[in-house]
């Protein structure tokens, strides 16, 4: 079971970020559970300060922009 | 289940240089035949009569929103695609442990580049204030970030010319020094919300993902469309109005609100702008309008600095991190410093 953590406040770009990940999920065939984090002292203490970021596995593997679907489904298939 | 998916994570693409080449080509293009389209559109197809009123709103819409689409969607990118190398994260250490006054000059400089959302406004006031940047310091940054951004300062430049560029960037730099240098010297560090003070050592060092050229093109590319499509109401809206301003507006009317004539006009288009929640972009039609309606600069860059600094929605998200007597005092301090450099401009340019 991987994780993947959505660092945001909740607004519009966290929640497309979440549906991309949501999606590669989908695509590169793993299981998978999603999960936004929405506390500000959280998403700092992990070292992100231009939000949305994204967590895999307790690993930030990008800060401040969406990537694409395709993008995370070649991260989950690294890891 | 057993079957196995097969990935299908990308898709052959034309190379990145082809795509943005002729991308570039076709606009420079519709750049150059836009303005003579607009004026035959209006004038020879329909048949408005030069001079009208009428005739020149219509014709200041076509020319406009065509012109202001192309502006927003060729900088934009490219723009986005710079200061996609100078995230906060490469930002604050230049920031940490300097002093109040050299500190809050070089944060409300960085602020020009520096990309800013207004859903990142927390995390970043944390990580600043939790690393050692000053209170100050990063108020200046705070200030100056959405406020002179180079989105602004492009469209400026590209519409009016680098006078009233450099001008609204002077205006902007001083408002965001004044405010941090003011804020950094009441201490107010009491009303900053307690939670932020813990959390002060408990931070990861700050991460940076590396990018290739392909995902930054992307990115900026993407932004840009996302901008485009948030603004474009805006936009419909701001040039309908310029239009309007242009065509119908008696220039008496501007001159008596907004004229030199009018001691008060600076705080009334400063007051007129809070509600008005815009980005920099969508108020320079208006701002275009204004200025060729005879409002003096001075109270027309008051009014577009108001429109995109002091914003509701931000306000009520930084609410998270400040005690309402300084988000009061940050709320007060911008709208003083703006109508100081309203009235400065048109005293100055006369």
């Amino acid at each position: 079971m991987r994780t993947i953590e959505v660092l945001g406040s909740g607004c519009p770009n966290c929640r497309r970020l979440e549906a991309n990940a949501l999606e590669a999920v989908k695509m590169a065939g793993v299981e998978a559970e999603v999960h936004h984090v929405t506390d500000p002292g959280e998403i700092v203490s992990r070292g992100v300060m231009s939000t949305p970021g994204l967590v895999i596995d307790g690993k930030v593997v990008s800060t401040g922009r969406i990537p694409s679907a395709g993008d995370i489904a070649a991260w989950l298939g690294e890891g | 289940m057993t079957a196995i998916a097969i990935p299908r994570f990308r898709r052959p693409r034309p190379p990145l240089a082809l795509v943005a080449g002729s991308a570039a080509v076709v606009w420079l293009v519709a750049w150059i035949v836009e303005a003579p389209a607009a004026d035959w559109l209006a004038f020879s197809v329909l048949n408005l009569e030069h001079g009208s009123h009428a005739g020149e709103a219509v014709a200041f819409f076509l020319e406009d929103m065509p012109k202001v689409l192309l502006l927003l969607s060729g900088i934009v990118t490219v723009v986005t695609l710079i200061r996609g190398f100078f995230p906060p994260e490469r930002i604050r250490p230049l920031l940490v442990g300097r002093g109040l006054v050299p500190g809050s000059f070089a944060a409300a400089g960085v602020g020009i580049i520096t990309p800013f959302c207004s859903c990142s406004a927390v995390p970043l006031f944390i990580g600043f204030v939790e690393a050692g940047v000053p209170l100050g310091v990063t108020f200046a940054f705070l200030i100056s970030s959405p406020m002179v951004n180079e989105v602004a300062l492009v469209m400026l430049w590209g519409l009016f010319g680098p006078a009233i560029a450099l001008a609204y960037m002077a205006a902007g730099l001083t408002v965001a020094i004044i405010g941090g240098l003011v804020i950094g010297r009441l201490r107010l560090e009491r009303y900053v919300e307690d939670y932020v003070w813990k959390l002060q050592g408990t931070a990861a060092a700050p991460i940076e993902v590396h990018l290739t050229w392909a995902n930054r093109l992307s990115d900026a590319w993407a932004y840009t469309q996302a901008l485009v499509r948030k603004l474009l109401p805006y936009l419909v809206v701001g040039i309908g109005l310029g239009a309007l301003i242009h065509g119908y507006a008696p220039t008496d009317l501007v001159a008596a609100v907004g004229g030199r004539s009018n001691p008060f006009a600076v705080p009334i288009v400063v007051l007129l702008a809070v509600p008005m929640y815009s980005n920099a972009a969508g108020t320079i039609p208006i701002v275009q309008a204004l200025l060729g309606k005879g409002m003096p600069l001075g109270t027309t860059l008051a009014f577009m600095m108001a429109v995109t600094a002091i914003s509701l929605p931000e306000f009520v998200i930084l609410r998270r991190v400040m005690k309402l007597p300084l988000l009061a005092i940050f709320i007060g301090v911008v709208s003083t410093g703006i109508v100081a450099i309203g009235y400065l401009f048109n005293f100055v340019v006369s």
